[in-house]
């Protein structure tokens, strides 16, 4: 049995509209943070859903050696931790209220205490607390995306599942969210998988990188390894190069887009 | 006890203190409904005549106990059930506007009512005064019966739901105007008190058939209260959480035209209550639903045993139907919530 995530053989899609056909991942060990990135519609998100449960799909998805198919939706969704594009709605909810229903509502036999216990655990490790008895709709966007991101921790889950958790943030926010994430990540011994569009997040937050396009898988490895010109012009159709910025990061450059796109 | 969790029990101790104020409130406004009337009932007599029938002369007894009290408890209830009704359904269909108006279920208790006026229908034998509410009752239910099968094969989303309950409004409205257009005189006058929404056919059998409709409906929303709070962090959490939305969605819209046909049926067509007491009750108490469907229930009561007074004091001597009022009292409460809302906003 191997710890950590296995995809094997997996197809999803929308109907009669089949959006991934057949994708194998190589395994993502407990503690590491992979980068699923691609054009649009290349299948990021149908992935996560898909991996989730939220998306019905053939094949298999082991997580630490349990295939994740041959359980129930209640079941599969307290392994797995899926964040959705959208920021938590704006609403008089206050933050405290919004984690705890996350919690209760998925696990309605959970003794208060626990429930308690759980949601203190998950505020300190965000750092939430001063934001516990504020309302939603009084939040920016990068602390509602913090407080979806704690109603997803506070299931403890074991495949934590963000769909592009960065697209509605400033700098600033993007920079804490996806470090939040990657030590929360290693801390709980998780297996992660972003969604994201900027690539030099990925290649700077990231261990592992998923290039997929139309629904197949193009690249994967580390992001060393796995960016390189002829990468970018399969995947975005456009002439790019990685290089390394003053400070050690290692950043994508686009110079053009190519006449045909991928 | 954690520290988070201790301030967290501070906080929502203010609003179990503001739901006792808003239950106290409405036992306030239930005796002075039952003291106020064209005929004069001292707060002492009617105290008296609660704790001792016997002790009232026969007149007072039949207006203490088959007038006032069957009319200020009928509006507590049928207050209680839209009230709550809103509240569901707003929740549900992520919409501060909607109301059990908003899926046409009041049109098709309306038409139901008609049809029985129009025809003469005495519910084989048993007489029009039940025939009417039976049909309304009828209408209703089969209205959301339709609502349901429609978004059962069409996704039961918001739009589709929305879209279907004002396809069914306007079809009953038209229904009901073609009902009223071939009507006689005296029929479109019993049409047209029904619409206005009347506690004047409150009897404590009609009362014991509301409350027990709210009574089971709250249970049954009171065991959703976690579904539907992490349903306001937005659909799409809420599914991530395991939340099945459409099934919990059906489940809500049924029961809110359970309560919303149960009400109306026996009074006829009350508008604002529904809008109105879930927005008072997200001002006062915000929306963990532990809080809010209660919340909006008690002002929902609150609403219409206020316009049960008013509906006796507005013009001395004169009943007038309580639908009239709740929209007059309504209107511009509404108003001033999205107003006082913008402003702070």
């Amino acid at each position: 049995m191997s710890a950590g995530l296995e995809v094997r053989d997996l197809s999803a899609g929308y109907g009669a509209r089949e959006v991934l056909s057949g994708l194998s991942l190589p395994l993502l060990p407990p503690g590491t943070l992979a980068a699923v990135v691609g054009a649009n519609a290349a299948g990021k998100s149908t992935l996560l859903k898909a991996l989730a449960g939220l998306r019905p799909a053939q094949g298999e998805v082991l997580l630490d050696g349990e295939d994740l198919g041959r359980l129930d939706l209640g079941r599969r969704l307290a392994r797995v931790g899926y964040l959705p594009q959208l920021l938590p709605q704006g609403t008089a909810l206050v933050v405290y209220e919004a984690v705890l229903s996350a919690l209760r509502a998925s696990r309605r036999e959970l003794a208060a205490g626990d429930a308690e216990a759980a949601v203190e655990r998950v505020f300190d490790s965000l750092s939430l607390r001063p934001l516990a008895l504020r309302r939603l709709d009084e939040l920016s966007g990068g602390q509602r995306q913090m407080v979806g991101l704690a109603q997803t921790m506070v299931r403890d889950p074991r495949l934590l599942l963000l769909d592009e958790p960065t697209s509605a943030l400033d700098l600033r926010w993007q920079l804490h969210v996806l470090e939040t994430v990657r030590d929360l990540t290693r801390r709980h011994a998780a297996v992660g998988l972003i969604a994201i569009h900027d690539l030099n997040l990925a290649l700077r937050f990231c261990d592992r990188v998923i290039v997929l396009g139309d629904g197949c898988l193009l690249a994967a490895g580390a992001p060393d390894e796995v960016f390189d010109a002829a990468v970018l012009r399969r995947a975005y159709g456009v002439e790019g190069r990685v290089e390394r910025c003053s400070l050690g990061y290692r950043v994508v450059l686009v110079d053009r887009t190519l006449e045909t796109a991928p | 006890m954690s520290g988070l969790a201790a301030a967290y029990r501070r906080f929502s101790f203010l609003r179990q203190l503001l739901l006792a104020a808003l239950a106290l409130a409405l036992l306030a406004s239930l005796v002075a409904d039952v003291a106020t009337g064209p005929s004069r009932f001292p707060l002492a007599d009617v105290w008296r005549g609660l704790v001792d029938a016997a002790s009232l002369s026969p007149a007072q007894a039949v207006i203490l106990w088959d007038v006032r009290l069957p009319y200020a408890v009928m509006a507590v209830f049928v207050g209680a059930s839209l009230g709550l009704a809103g509240a569901e359904m707003q929740t549900v269909l992520n919409n501060p506007l909607a109301s059990p108006f908003t899926l046409g279920v009041s049109a098709a208790a309306t038409f139901g009512a008609s049809l029985a006026i129009v025809l003469g229908f005495d519910l084989f034998g048993l007489g029009q005064h039940l025939a009417i509410p039976f049909l309304a009752f009828l209408f209703a239910a089969a209205a959301t019966l339709l609502i349901q099968a429609l978004a059962r094969s069409y996704g039961a989303t918001v739009d589709t739901v929305v879209l279907f309950g004002i396809a069914l409004l306007f079809t009953f409205e038209a229904l009901g105007w073609l009902l009223q257009f071939i009507a006689d005189s005296d029929a479109l006058q019993q049409i047209v008190f029904w619409t206005m929404g009347s506690l004047a056919r409150a009897t404590w059998p009609k009362i014991a058939v509301v409350a027990t409709v709210f009574a089971v409906c709250l249970a049954f929303s009171l065991r959703q209260v976690w579904v539907m709070t992490a349903l306001r962090g937005g659909e799409e959490q809420a599914r991530s959480f395991g939340v099945a939305v459409e099934r919990l969605r059906l489940i809500v819209l049924l029961r809110v035209s359970l309560l919303a046909a149960a009400a109306l049926a026996f009074v006829g067509t009350i508008g604002f209550v529904g809008l109105v007491g879930p927005h008072i009750a997200r001002l006062l108490l915000g929306e963990d639903h532990r809080f809010f469907l209660p919340g909006a229930a008690l002002a929902g009561a609150l609403m219409l045993s206020l316009a049960s007074i008013a509906s006796k004091s507005l013009i001395p001597g004169v009943v007038l139907p309580i639908g009239i009022v709740t929209a007059l009292v309504g209107v511009p409460l509404f108003m001033a919530l999205i107003l006082g809302r913008r402003r702070r906003g």
